[in-house]
């Protein structure tokens, strides 16, 4: 028992030794790094530096499911016989695109998940979109995230390695606690300048998708960085997590910013809640390392964009579309559902009504931001103006209850996608674009420039 | 048909065509598959953003013949579980989004990456896959395609019938050395 003691000692101190080397390790990106770090055999047995290409089996710090792919995964464990998790306090389980249910189907798997939560006793949130939840309560640099849901990179805004996967997938790692991984190769894009009135991280986002196309970062890791102080300043955490979050839609695996004053900042003032995430690996790339590509994005040249129909990669400014009359604005999702969202939104509705001839519905991402948006006075400002205030679910953006589409109708949208038939009826067609933009065009029943009311 | 009967090696299929981003959302919408954990159902379900109708416009073991960025968009493994069980028997695509792809392995779609497909196969022609080699032939043409080849676990998983029917047999995870 002694001596196998000494050798667990001896290799955690190895795994110490390891993570500080590559953590020093002038030529890895963050991806490399991360990965090395995770990779299960840093633990086991060897000090293995995991590069671009790479397959390696990583520890998973949490691995998260939604109301529509835990029931899958549910069953997937079913199938294989597993009835114990490898660690239920790293599983999470989120009831959040259909909140409250819309309807029996929905209530029924609603109620397996419950069902599989209080026989496992994993974590449960119902009520917020999962990734808003995730940053608010549990999200922590260094940390190894895997949810069944493509927008899980959100959390790449707090330096987490966080990415999506299928639920069969989360299966296993509720199972074993592991996944294996390819080390992705690295796209760093140096952000300068600053941005004008009315434009947005959205924008910026939509920018780049529009640029590089749905799968232009596929497979591969986006780097941010930026070139001063000065431009960091205008990236709060809301707009980093929307660009993050945004990344999905040109195929990026991982999307991540640096972690420095802004993330320490927001750490402070959101105290994570669990104990098994609590610890904060602090990863800086290698100012040596290898990327794929390099470009440089001034925001000062980003102007008010809008993505769409069908396509998100379909990118136009606004006055290629300013006669497009709209049925809906929605204001919401993981995307762009946070409160510098709401806040932006109701400061151009205030004192001011949402067109006849459209419907405006704002749904907020999560319970933390609905209580901001109360404080600060925001849901009365909506409701006075005319729209549809709901609580915090994903709704609309997935065309599931609270603001579906129906044949031929046009929605403006700040929501992830716009895919055919996203948000209802085949026919239907969706508009993205940043909280102010769908504001301005809500108050004018077509696509309009936000700069005029800002 | 049942999990079983999902091909294994060699299968045939007529192919139907498609152009470049078939996202997730075209495959199966989400109020459709967010309301329902029967994958016969999702089934009905399947390519309904290329139309409605298309589960039952298909034979048992057509493949889907698809440009760039299948299965864009979001990470529901739905998609290539509501393919399979309509009775597509593979997917060929240009390129694949990153979880659709590793989807397809997980449930035991073969999906094969041939950069090169692009206009080398009309609707409707006969193709041959192969599973152990990953290669595909246009009957028509005779031409054979090389598939990117896909780490040896993955292949396994695949030919396995999926990560559920491999966890069955061998009762570990392919990716984990025992």
């Amino acid at each position: 028992m002694q001596t196998k003691s000494s050798s667990v000692q001896l290799q955690e101190r190895q795994g110490i030794s390891h993570t500080k080397n590559i953590l020093e390790d002038k030529s890895l990106t963050f991806a490399e790094k991360i990965i090395s770090i995770k990779n299960v055999e840093t633990r086991n047995k060897s000090r293995i530096t995991a590069m671009a290409g790479d397959i390696v089996t990583v520890d998973v710090d949490l691995a998260m499911a939604q109301d529509s792919t835990g029931p899958l995964a549910i069953r997937s464990l079913n199938e294989m016989g597993i009835d114990k998790l490898y660690d239920p306090s790293k599983a999470l389980l989120v009831i959040d695109h259909t909140f409250p249910a819309a309807d029996e189907k929905v209530a029924n798997l609603h109620a397996l998940i419950r069902d599989f939560v209080s026989k496992h006793n994993c974590m449960i949130v119902e009520g917020s979109i999962s990734h808003q939840h995730i940053l608010e309560y549990l999200a922590t640099p260094g940390m190894m995230l895997l949810g069944a849901d493509s927008h899980t990179c959100q959390a790449g805004c707090v330096s987490a390695f966080a990415s999506g996967i299928g639920s069969t997938e989360i299966a296993a790692v509720w199972a074993t606690g592991q996944l294996w991984l390819r080390v992705p190769d690295t796209i760093k894009i140096n952000l300068s300048g600053t941005f004008n009135k009315g434009v947005f991280a959205r924008d910026l986002i939509l920018d780049y998708i529009g640029k590089v196309g749905e799968d232009g970062a596929n497979y591969k890791a986006l780097e941010w960085k930026f070139s001063n102080d000065y431009v960091k300043r205008q990236f709060s955490m809301d707009s980093r997590a929307c660009i993050s979050n945004a990344s999905m839609e040109c195929g990026a695996k991982i999307s991540v910013f640096p972690l420095d004053k802004v993330t320490t900042r927001y750490l402070d003032e959101n105290p994570r809640i669990n104990n098994n995430v609590r610890r904060k690996i602090e990863i800086q790339p290698g100012t040596n390392a290898k990327y794929k590509d390099e470009i440089e994005i001034e925001c000062d040249k980003i102007e008010p964009k809008v993505s769409g129909p069908d396509n998100v990669d379909k990118v136009h400014s606004i006055e290629e579309l300013a006669n497009v009359e709209i049925d809906q604005a929605f204001i919401g999702s993981s995307t762009n559902g946070r409160i510098e969202d709401l806040e932006v939104a109701a400061r151009m509705l205030k004192g001011r009504k949402v067109h006849k001839n459209t419907r405006c519905v704002v749904t907020p991402s999560s319970v933390k931001v609905y209580q901001d948006a109360i404080r600060r006075g925001y849901v009365e400002i909506y409701l006075e103006s005319g729209a549809v205030f709901t609580n915090a679910t994903c709704g609309a953006c997935v065309g599931t209850h609270l603001g579906a589409l129906g044949e031929n109708e046009i929605c403006i949208s700040s929501s992830s996608r716009n895919f055919v038939g996203r948000m209802g009826a085949l026919s239907s067609k969706v508009y993205l674009a940043s909280p102010a933009t769908v504001a301005a065009s809500a108050i004018e029943g077509k696509i309009a420039d936000p700069r005029r009311y800002l | 048909m049942t999990i079983k009967d999902q091909p294994t090696g060699i299968s045939k299929g007529r192919a139907w065509v498609f152009g470049d981003n078939i996202n997730t959302d075209i495959i199966i919408p989400f109020r459709f598959k967010s309301r329902t954990n029967d994958p016969y159902e999702m089934a009905k379900y399947a390519m309904y953003g290329f139309d409605p109708d298309f589960h039952n416009k298909i034979s048992k073991g057509d493949i889907l013949v698809a440009g760039r960025n299948f299965g864009g968009g979001s990470s529901r493994e739905q998609a290539p579980v509501a393919l399979k069980y309509a009775g597509i028997s593979a997917v060929m695509a240009e390129s694949f989004a990153r979880i659709f792809y590793r989807n397809a392995f997980t449930i035991g779609l073969p999906a094969l990456e041939i950069p090169e497909i692009k206009g080398k196969v009309n609707q409707g022609d006969e193709l041959e896959i192969d599973i152990t080699n990953f290669t595909a032939e246009n009957i028509r043409t005779k031409e054979i395609f090389h598939a990117r080849k896909v780490p040896e676990f993955m292949r396994q998983m695949l030919l396995a019938g999926g990560l559920i029917e491999f966890y069955k047999k061998y009762k570990q995870f392919p990716w984990i050395q025992s």
